[in-house]
């Protein structure tokens, strides 16, 4: 008798056969500069359910440049374990040829000349037809995103969401979860949830600290293809301790185990016949989580946005893995049986701009969003000369050009910016427009302060946020990257407990130690507390590219990473 | 430059940050925990502790604690001052063993729940809990 198990294992088998022949004839027709649309959405149909999954979209209504990660760490049992591998171990991993559309999709290497050769990825008009492709072969296909979605782009920003949710409620999204959502402000979260989006905004762990209930609706019922599919939304477990908490004043959230626990018994006893999570974790987090938690077939994962082409299995659950900034639509096929999952199929579909054809009519609302703006926006700064990205755990060059930026601007001894995900990249050559800054640097508590701390403050504070991120257990990983650090170096050993990670911090201006005892200037961006004084970020950085004209960003060397 | 209040605030940091590199188990919370349980070793099953991983706010971390059979549960932070934070007994009628509060931590460090149990044995439940400055999420 052949065991669930078995259904599983035979299920990723399949998976990694489809995978691994859709590298081969991509690579082969990208170097014949042929990709099609037709092959990218390529499909054969199977099981009773499809599930759709975007995430951590960021606003990016636009296909974009989005370099993937060269630096991403994983500390204690997720060290060298997918998502913690990038590069050359990464295409080895996956079997994915160096050069190939799906290399420059998925990793950071010959990005600048790769990025040339296949052009911008995503564009939700993009995303729009995978989706109506997905719905043609399965009409009833589920399509769900896993938040991050109302925040990150110049139009977002002045329309507080508005253009996201008139994207989302066209594309017919059926559930969301959230974390960024958020720091729009309670106030206008409440009044798109109850008056503008016409699906469920989903949080299971999100309660209200008065009377320590539910907030929102902790899942949603489905009845597709005769199953019924259960979605538990998980909200960023830690948002008023990464985020500003006096946006969303009396709400409390965190991981949960026992309540996530406790509602998948409630919606297995309701009648599910398949669990979903649809969660902003973060990884590592989901890992631990339905490692935990017995009873959870899929968890569709977010927030450190990890690209897989092929699911992790934890015990039963199929953990997916979808990117972010619209560059991949992840399909997921089921044959779901009496309560069970026997069999999967899986695409993470990488939305090539210039092969996938946009959807009209989502073009068009995104276009109509965008024209109050596009002046403004289209507005150029000045030019860069090197590659700007963030994504990686430790300084980006986008990241370099803000504490550039804030030194020279703030008359600053030390910058700090923040270890943020999110923001596309720009190619050598390329024209910054005020949207591109925007793009890096686009939210709602955006003051550049200006202050004075000692050097053990500042010691305290590396130790503090490399704790956030190199903590061996994941619940207490607390969000996102390292903080980047203009004007300053410093060696970091990640094996160690915090306190003694961070060693050898150095003034690069004159090349001295930091001394605990003295005082130095420091200038930073989006701090949590309420109150915060100093200019916009977005506006220090166009005075800075305006001053410069063109922006060079010399290789950062000032940080000494080792135990990786 | 003077440091105001609202300039200590907008550093982005709470002023209780200095205290955030992990606290050390402090003598009284060892001797707290000794004067309760006489010395014995608790069992490590038998109660349950629920507390965050990362508060929220440290000055108000809500924890509650479980146990079946207790008499009385003691709620000890190993790293506060005065490490003893809480005790809840209960009566023979008592419907459940079972209390919530909210606690102030003074920094990252483990919070201790011990319940003495009808029979005189003690059951032990801890868990860290991180306090962090925050900001930089994803």
């Amino acid at each position: 008798m052949i065991s669930r198990r078995d259904f599983l294992q035979a299920g990723m088998a399949a998976s990694a056969i489809v995978g691994a022949s859709g590298f081969g004839n991509w690579s082969r027709l990208a170097a014949q500069q042929a990709l099609t649309q037709d092959q990218l959405l390529q499909f054969d149909t199977f099981g009773n359910v499809s599930l759709i999954h975007i995430t951590d979209t960021h606003a990016q209504m636009k296909p974009t440049w989005f370099r993937e990660p060269e630096i991403n760490i994983g500390v204690g049992a997720n060290r060298g374990v997918p998502p913690h591998i990038t590069g050359v171990d990464f295409l080895k991993k996956y079997n994915v040829e160096a050069g190939s559309a799906r290399a420059y999709a998925l990793t950071y290497q010959d990005f600048v000349s790769l990025a040339k050769g296949y052009g911008k990825m995503g564009g939700l008009d993009r995303c729009a037809t995978v989706v109506n492709a997905i719905r043609s072969d399965r009409p009833e296909a589920l399509l769900l995103d896993g938040g991050d979605t109302w925040q990150g782009s110049y139009t977002a920003l002045k329309t507080e969401g508005r253009d996201m949710i008139k994207v989302m409620n066209a594309m017919g999204f059926e559930a969301m979860t959230s974390h960024w959502e958020f720091t729009l402000g309670l106030d206008r979260v409440t009044e798109i949830v109850e008056n503008e989006m016409n699906f469920p905004f989903l949080g299971a762990n999100i309660f209200d600290t008065e009377w320590d209930e539910r907030a929102y609706p902790a899942y949603e019922m489905f009845e597709r293809g005769g199953v019924r599919i259960a979605v538990i939304g998980q909200a960023f477990p830690y948002l008023p301790i990464a985020n500003p908490s006096w946006l969303f004043p009396g709400l409390s959230f965190g991981v949960r185990e026992d309540n996530m626990a406790s509602l998948v018994e409630e919606v297995r006893a309701a009648g599910a016949d398949l669990v979903v999570c649809l969660s902003h974790n973060g990884f590592d987090v989901d890992r631990k989580m339905v490692a935990n938690v017995p009873g959870i077939d899929v968890v569709l994962t977010g927030h450190t946005h990890d690209a897989l082409p092929e699911p992790l299995l934890v015990g039963k659950t199929l953990v997916i893995a979808s990117g972010s900034n619209g560059k991949f639509v992840t399909r997921l096929d089921l044959d779901v049986q009496g309560g069970e999952v026997r069999g999967f199929k899986h695409k993470l579909i990488p939305v090539f701009s210039d092969v996938i054809a946009p959807a009209p009519d989502i073009a068009a609302i995104i276009d109509a969003e965008r024209a109050p703006f596009e002046a403004e926006m289209a507005e150029v700064i000045g030019h860069t000369d090197s590659l700007l990205y963030r994504r990686g755990n430790f300084n980006g060059t986008w990241d370099d050009l803000i504490c550039d930026a804030l030194l020279s601007e703030r008359d600053a001894d030390i910058a700090l910016s923040p270890g943020f995900r999110w923001g596309p990249s720009l190619l050598p050559g390329d024209a910054i427009t005020r949207e591109d800054i925007f793009n890096a640097t686009s939210m709602s508590y955006p003051n550049a302060y200006r202050n004075e701390m000692t050097g053990e403050f500042l010691k305290v504070v590396l130790e503090d946020v490399a704790d956030n991120l190199f903590n061996p257990d994941p619940y207490y990983q607390q969000g996102g990257d390292m903080v980047r650090v203009g004007g300053m170096g410093y060696r970091i050993d990640v094996t160690r407990p915090q306190g003694s990670r961070i060693s050898d911090m150095t003034l690069l201006k004159t090349g001295e130690a930091i001394d605990p005892a003295t005082t130095y200037i420091v200038a930073g961006w989006a701090s949590v507390n309420e109150g915060t004084e100093g200019p916009p970020i977005w506006d220090v950085v166009e005075s800075h590219i305006r001053k410069a004209g063109t922006v060079t960003i010399e290789p950062n060397t000032s940080v000494q990473v080792t135990g990786a | 430059m003077q440091l105001t209040r609202r300039d200590a605030l907008s550093l982005g940091l709470g002023a209780t940050a200095l205290a955030l590199v992990p606290l050390r188990v402090s003598a009284a919370a060892d001797e707290a925990i000794a004067a309760f349980t006489g010395g014995a070793a608790p069992a490590m099953a038998g109660i349950t502790l629920t507390a965050p991983e990362i508060a929220e706010n440290g000055n108000t971390v809500p924890i509650s604690v479980d146990s079946p059979g207790a008499v009385e549960i003691r709620v000890f932070a190993d790293g506060n001052p005065t490490p003893a934070v809480a005790a809840f007994t209960f009566g023979p009628l008592a419907a459940t063993h079972s209390a919530s509060t909210r606690i102030r931590l003074a920094g990252t460090q483990d919070v201790v729940a011990i319940a003495r149990m009808g029979d005189g044995s003690f059951a032990e439940a801890r868990q860290t809990v991180k306090v962090t400055i925050g900001g930089c999420g994803g």
